[in-house]
């Protein structure tokens, strides 16, 4: 009987593909940690792993690097990935528009303002904090960016649907700080117009177990608090209204939704610098396996997102070695193609 | 029951529903019809609790609404509308399922389950039942969009009446469909504990289905009651500035003929 079919299914949207996305994941992580002028042999990891509680001091330099630098790196890979991917799911669920990505609200353009300002004018405005000068700088101008954009929106169109204009008040606010980080870029001398440049590309090559955990924090609550509104988004593909007939507080949705987007992307972009396009295409990618249930795409999201900057990364080490392209370059050369190519695909239809 | 009580939502200094007041029993097909303009869709919102009145009250069987949160009135209150387009592709069972989200949390269960199927046999739309929602026609969209939101007052609630709410939900179908919907509704109404209350535009389809019909112009009623006191000649052009024929056919039924 095909009802009872899909209802079997409709019990679980994950049955399937999340096993097999976790296990992919842990492969490629794996692969990326061992990959490097030093292969790391999993007797390494093991024995560093064991050293790490028992005698830290007493580690290798192969356990070193596996400890300090390969682990790290990969954990700040899947943490990253995965917080831009969630976000990704979030924004094109709230703006219901295929074509969103997590930074469309102002957070990443903020962000690299942000850091553009620590760049150029870091040692004139004595601010500092150590290590975490930078990624302040970064979540704050996310943030603020981000907070402009939602002051604008509420006080420009009190009409109910305001969500087309918040898309189009991000749009511009966007634009705003990006002609910011170009003009910090063009005042900029040129060791700190190169650091502009090269945040902007992003790159993970500063991942350190402070940073892993902080992104880890962020991200770890933000999933927890998306999955509690999943449902809420899916009556929201259908409209403001349709949601509101089915008993969804949409105002307080979006509130959330956006809060839990800032804080993820800004987080995670505030240490690896802007990295396009991971935000809109695994939420695509998820689509095509399984549909459009949010339940399903942000726990997808969480492994494909991994998936999908591990490797990225893994290209952007190997491509110029022993020179490091910055990631950002690989997920646009690599992502934009295989969009199209899915787009152009005949399952996919908007 | 649902009763209004001069019921009036302003706008930019406009009343465009202006001390209404009615009551729609239940059991009944209650429609309201008026010409553009006339507060048709502004009252449909405010029976439904996605506008909120100015003034006056609306109550469900005895609960004031406003006493009511949105979630609370989603079990008994559902709202069928013209069309609706999903930005994201999703099987037609999942649309269907979304009708029983105020009813479960988590995992729907058996009872949800249950309410889909007999809601997508009722409706027709079974066999589209594993299909992408997105590569429906127009007029299978409807017909699923009917059974997501019948599914979500699909049974009855303990002592209270359930309330559907139509606005303009046939403005696309082919007038089979028009009628084929308006014969279900019908049949639901079978039940003893629903309310029906919808706007429509085509003054044939309400002289044809209604049990009860408000006239509205201008933000106020201009008449209501059965077909037969609502649609006369005089109301009709008072409200729609056109001259009607009126034929009486066998069966009681009414036909509204403009021949200018």
């Amino acid at each position: 009987m095909r009802l009872l079919g899909s209802q079997d299914r409709s019990f679980s949207p994950y049955a399937g593909i999340v096993p097999v996305l976790a296990i992919a994941l842990l492969v490629i992580a794996v692969f990326s940690i061992r990959l490097g002028a030093v292969t790391v042999q999993f007797a390494d990891m093991a024995s560093a792993l064991i050293k790490r509680f028992e005698a830290p001091n007493s580690l290798n330099i192969t356990e070193r690097i596996f400890m300090e630098i390969r682990l790290p790196r990969a954990l700040a890979c899947i943490l990253v990935g995965a917080s831009l991917a969630i976000g990704g799911v979030l924004m094109q669920a709230l703006f219901r528009n295929p074509i969103v990505e997590p930074g469309l609200v102002g957070t990443s353009s903020g962000a690299a303002f942000g850091a553009s300002l620590y760049f150029v004018l870091g040692s004139v405005l004595k601010f500092h904090a150590g290590e975490w000068t930078l990624p302040i700088a970064a979540c704050l101008g996310g943030a603020a960016a981000t907070a402009l954009v939602f002051l604008i929106s509420e006080t420009a169109s009190p009409n109910r649907e305001s969500t087309t204009s918040l898309l189009l008040i991000g749009i511009a606010i966007n634009a705003l700080f990006l002609s910011g980080v170009g003009f910090l870029s063009y005042i900029a001398r040129d060791p700190q117009a190169r650091s502009i440049t090269f945040w902007s590309l992003g790159t993970l090559s500063g991942a350190n177990w402070r940073s892993v955990a902080l992104v880890a924090a962020a991200i770890g609550i933000g999933t927890l608090i998306a999955l509690r509104h999943a449902r809420s988004l899916n009556a929201l593909m259908m409209g403001e209204d349709e949601a509101l007939y089915l008993g969804v507080d949409v105002a307080r949705l979006k509130l959330t939704i956006i809060a839990v987007n800032v804080v993820i992307v800004a987080v995670a972009t505030s240490f690896t610098g802007v990295i396009s396009f991971v935000g809109l295409i695994v939420p695509h990618l998820l689509r095509l396996m399984r549909g459009s249930d949010n339940r399903f795409l942000l726990v997808g999201a969480l492994f494909l997102g991994a998936i999908v900057l591990t490797a990225a990364d893994i290209v952007a080490r190997v491509a110029l070695r022993p020179a490091e392209l910055p990631i950002g370059i690989v997920t646009s050369a690599v992502g934009a193609p295989v969009f199209i190519a899915l787009l152009r695909g005949r399952e996919y239809r908007f | 029951m649902l009763s209004v009580h001069e019921v009036t939502r302003v706008v930019d200094g406009k009343a465009l529903v202006d001390r209404v007041s009615a009551s729609f029993e239940r059991s009944q097909l209650s429609l309201i019809i008026g010409p553009n303009g006339a507060g048709k869709s502004t009252l449909i919102k405010l029976l439904s609790k996605q506008l909120q009145a100015d003034a006056g009250s609306i109550a469900y069987d005895s609960t004031n609404v406003r006493a009511m949160t949105q979630r609370e009135l989603a079990k008994i209150r559902a709202v069928l509308s013209q069309s609706v387009e999903l930005s994201f592709p999703l099987r037609v069972w999942e649309v269907v399922m979304m009708g029983r989200y105020p009813h479960f949390a988590g995992k729907p269960g058996a009872a949800d389950e249950r309410a889909c199927q007999e809601v997508m046999r009722f409706f027709d739309v079974a066999d589209m039942a594993d299909r992408n929602y997105l590569t429906l026609s127009g007029g299978e969209k409807q017909r699923v969009h009917f059974a997501r939101v019948l599914a979500q007052i699909w049974f009855s609630a303990a002592g209270r009446c359930r309330y559907l709410f139509l606005d303009e939900p046939l403005t696309f179908l082919d007038i089979y469909y028009q009628f084929e919907f308006m014969g279900k509704l019908r049949e639901l109404l079978k039940s003893g504990d629903l309310v029906i209350v919808g706007v429509v535009h085509d003054l044939n389809l309400a002289a044809r289905f209604a049990d009860k019909i408000v006239l509205l112009h201008q933000g106020r009623v201009l008449a209501s009651g059965s077909k037969a006191e609502v649609l006369t000649r005089e109301n009709i052009k008072t409200a729609f500035r056109l001259e009607p024929t009126l034929f009486h056919s066998d069966r009681d039924a009414m036909h509204l003929v403009f021949d200018v």
